[in-house]
């Protein structure tokens, strides 16, 4: 099949080896990978924090970039989650039928990375290894907007010499929230302590995602926090194989 | 916390407001307990329903009904109560509400009333009313009691004192009911409440309600509960006054076999409220003499003209949103500087008031979606917040850093171009504020101005020296 990734602005920017990690097992699993280089963001961060007519035009722009795909993939479950939530409501609201459908059309094919393996490809074991204990946090997109129930645990648990082990209290929420952790930092802090707790908790050395804007903030604290212990896109886990390292 | 009534166009915000309650530890321990111990009871009742996902759809689409029928239905109400012998009054706001409550209770004769927990009396600060006027108000919900002798404020919608634990009830009653003896055991708090709030039920000839429900159909106010003060309340004064917003009208009393699954499981982990109690007009062979309903709006009817707002009123006050939410759990109610905490809060505060006495409300949300997960009448607040802070915005207008950075960063993902070179130079911006850590890993500890919150409790990593889609591009050349 020939997939269209849809890195996000941020992991672009900050997360490049989850991208690699995408195309390297979707790769391995006998797609091809396309990326339209006019790609940049969905326009979560405007639309949360309230700038709609900013968040406009980059609706506008996702659906030009990927209108002919066979199927988009989306390492991000909070980026799919906007589309799916607010693109139809977005297009309606302003009244632009051609955008309607559009929207409408594309929407179906749009699969968060692990939800396309699960669900499009309907494949668990991706041949992947990783020797090493893994704690897996459901990202409340991921959990509540695209219901992705435990199939990233599934895909885990697939991974060969994993030690997977459950995270306490997993469907709280980290206490990202985008600019929530900039505005309301006192109580995103006190959010976040309750997660790396937990996380450190399981003795596990990485905690994994569907999300790297969570995983950013988890790691944040547990950096500040000198524990070791580290982050990872749930893909760059899935893209490992025979003696990878920690 | 203060006695001071909790007052949007008073309070701080938010963010201020948190900062003080988290520096009680004590609170923090009482809500996360009293939260915990909600949600536990909730899950379990929840999950005996095969059938909760269509209950929930059922409840939604009545409360949905209703709002786009409202008119007629508020009609139709104050036909049937008017009919079975009840008087209906208007209000247009809270100033106007508390006139006719203080007007009635004086016509009544008493300078005393017995009231039943009601919401709707705290949003119009009706207590401080009532003793302006030289009436003396008696909160007889258990809760509410201890709220009202502890001189503080409801900091919950279905457990007011949700953030008192037990020793600091006995200590209140100790010295407010002085009974310096007073044992710390559940029942000997119940006991003692009991004995005081008696002697007001058979003494007070006035009692103030809220409503839980108002049913069109019949004329009758609903109201639920599990002390049975309520019921006392409803039953032995002479006059009563139900004090209610529109919002809180039902079509039919058929309607009400959906409600009453939804609420007590979402509010309390009840399976059934031991009391629910309808009353319907006047009797000469019982209960109050006269009968009286206040239907305020006090900004509904704004809520109801916004679209997108409008879901706000398909509320039924269960509470379960607070109990889920994880920024409430943190912070507990009063830092919402409402009488409507949390998730609801968020989102009804806002509307009720004018916006800008609240603006810092839509925001105190990170979006995770466990308050909708919960609603029992599906209310997608997360939608509605994100529909208010775009109205916080355009109230602001472009003039400020932030509203400036967006209108940026949206130029800058306009073009692929722009957007290149903006990550270029974050990377220049970045450099002089990053450390090495003992791996070699590059990490700022330290951001400057607003997003100095980040780094009080995180560290950063240093941006990559190159983006995916430098990388792709390489890639493509060399064909690897
Ligand atoms: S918004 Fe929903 S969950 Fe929250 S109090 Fe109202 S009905 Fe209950």
């Amino acid at each position: 099949m020939r997939v269209a990734l849809f890195i996000t602005c941020y992991n672009d920017t900050l997360f490049p080896d989850t991208g690699k990690a995408v195309v390297r097992v979707l790769e391995r699993l006998g797609h091809t990978v396309e990326f339209p280089a006019g790609q940049t963001c969905c326009g979560q961060m405007h639309w949360n924090t309230g700038y709609q007519s900013e968040a406009l035009p980059l609706v506008k722009r996702f659906v030009e970039q990927f209108r002919g795909a066979e199927a988009v993939v989306v390492p991000s479950s909070s980026c799919v989650a906007m589309m799916r939530d607010h693109y139809p409501k977005m297009a309606a609201e302003i009244g632009d039928a051609a955008l309607i459908a559009e929207v409408s059309q594309l929407l179906p094919r749009v699969f968060e990375f692990s939800e396309f393996l699960i669900k499009r490809l309907g494949v668990e074991d991706v041949g992947a290894s990783y020797p090493h204990r893994v704690t897996y946090h459901a990202s409340c997109h991921g959990l509540r907007n695209l219901g992705l129930g435990d199939g990233p645990v599934r895909l885990l648990k697939a991974v060969r010499g994993i030690d997977l082990v459950e995270l306490n209290a997993l469907e709280q929420c980290c206490g990202f929230g985008g600019t929530f952790a900039v505005k309301n930092a006192d109580v995103s802090s006190a959010m976040l302590e309750e997660k790396t707790g937990a996380v450190l908790a399981t003795g596990a050395r990485v905690c994994t995602a569907c999300d790297n804007s969570c995983l950013m903030h988890i790691q944040g604290a547990l950096h500040r926090q000198k524990t070791g212990v580290k982050t990872l896109h749930l893909a760059e886990i899935l893209a490992a194989q025979e003696g990878a390292e920690l | 916390m203060s006695g001071s009534a909790l007052d949007p166009k008073t309070a701080p915000v938010f963010p201020i407001a948190a900062r003080t309650a988290m520096k009680d530890g004590q609170l923090r321990r009482n809500v996360r307990h009293a939260t915990d111990v909600i949600q536990a009871k909730r899950a379990r009742v929840v999950a005996e329903m095969p059938d909760w996902q269509e209950l929930r759809e059922a409840g939604k689409q009545i409360r949905q009904h209703t709002m786009e029928n409202l008119d007629f239905y508020l009609e139709e109400f104050e036909a049937n109560c008017t009919r079975a012998g009840g008087v209906v009054h208007w209000a247009r706001d809270a100033a106007e509400a508390r006139q006719i409550i203080v007007g009635l209770v004086k016509a009544s004769g008493s300078d005393e009333v017995i009231k039943i927990k009601s919401m709707t009396t705290e949003e119009i600060q009706l207590n401080s009313a009532l003793e302006a006027a030289g009436i003396h108000p008696y909160e007889t919900d258990l809760a509410e009691l201890i709220i009202q002798l502890g001189h503080d404020q409801p900091s919950h919608i279905v457990v007011p004192a949700l953030h008192k634990n037990r020793q600091q009830i006995r200590e209140i009653f100790q010295r407010e009911m002085n009974l310096p003896k007073l044992g710390e055991r559940p029942e000997d708090l119940a006991d003692a409440a009991r004995i005081f709030l008696r002697e007001k039920f058979l003494r007070v000839k006035t009692g103030v309600s809220g409503a839980n429900f108002l049913i069109a159909e019949t004329g009758g106010v609903c109201i639920v509960e599990s002390e049975g003060n309520g019921r006392m309340c409803l039953t032995l004064p002479e006059t009563l006054i139900a004090v209610a917003g529109i919002d809180k009208v039902v079509p039919r009393f058929a309607d009400l076999e959906v409600l009453f699954q939804l609420l007590p499981r979402s509010a309390t982990g009840e399976r059934m409220n031991p009391y629910n109690s309808i009353w319907t007009g006047v009797n000469a062979a019982d209960g109050p003499r006269a009968f009286h309903v206040v239907l305020m709006d006090n900004a509904r009817t704004e809520i109801l003209a916004d679209a997108e707002g409008r879901q706000t009123l398909n509320c039924i006050r269960c509470g379960a949103c607070q109990n889920a939410c994880p920024v409430y759990r943190q912070t507990g109610g009063h830092a919402y500087g409402s009488v409507y905490a949390g998730p609801i809060g968020a989102i009804l505060t806002p509307q009720l008031q004018e916006m800008h006495h609240a603006q810092s409300l839509p925001y105190a949300s990170s979006l995770c979606g466990a308050c909708y997960e919960v609603c029992p009448v599906k209310i997608n607040i997360p939608e509605v917040l994100i529909h208010l802070r775009n109205k916080v915005v355009k109230q602001n207008g472009p003039l400020n850093v932030e509203a400036f950075a967006m209108k940026m960063m949206g130029m800058i993902f306009l073009s692929e171009h722009r957007f290149r070179a903006a990550q270029r130079m974050g990377r220049m911006a970045e450099a002089p504020l990053v450390r090495r850590d003992e791996k070699g890993e590059g990490w700022i500890g330290w951001l400057p101005g607003m997003l100095g919150g980040w780094t009080k409790v995180r560290d950063l990593q240093e941006m990559p020296q190159e983006t995916f889609r430098d990388w792709w591009k390489k890639r493509g050349t060399h064909g690897s």
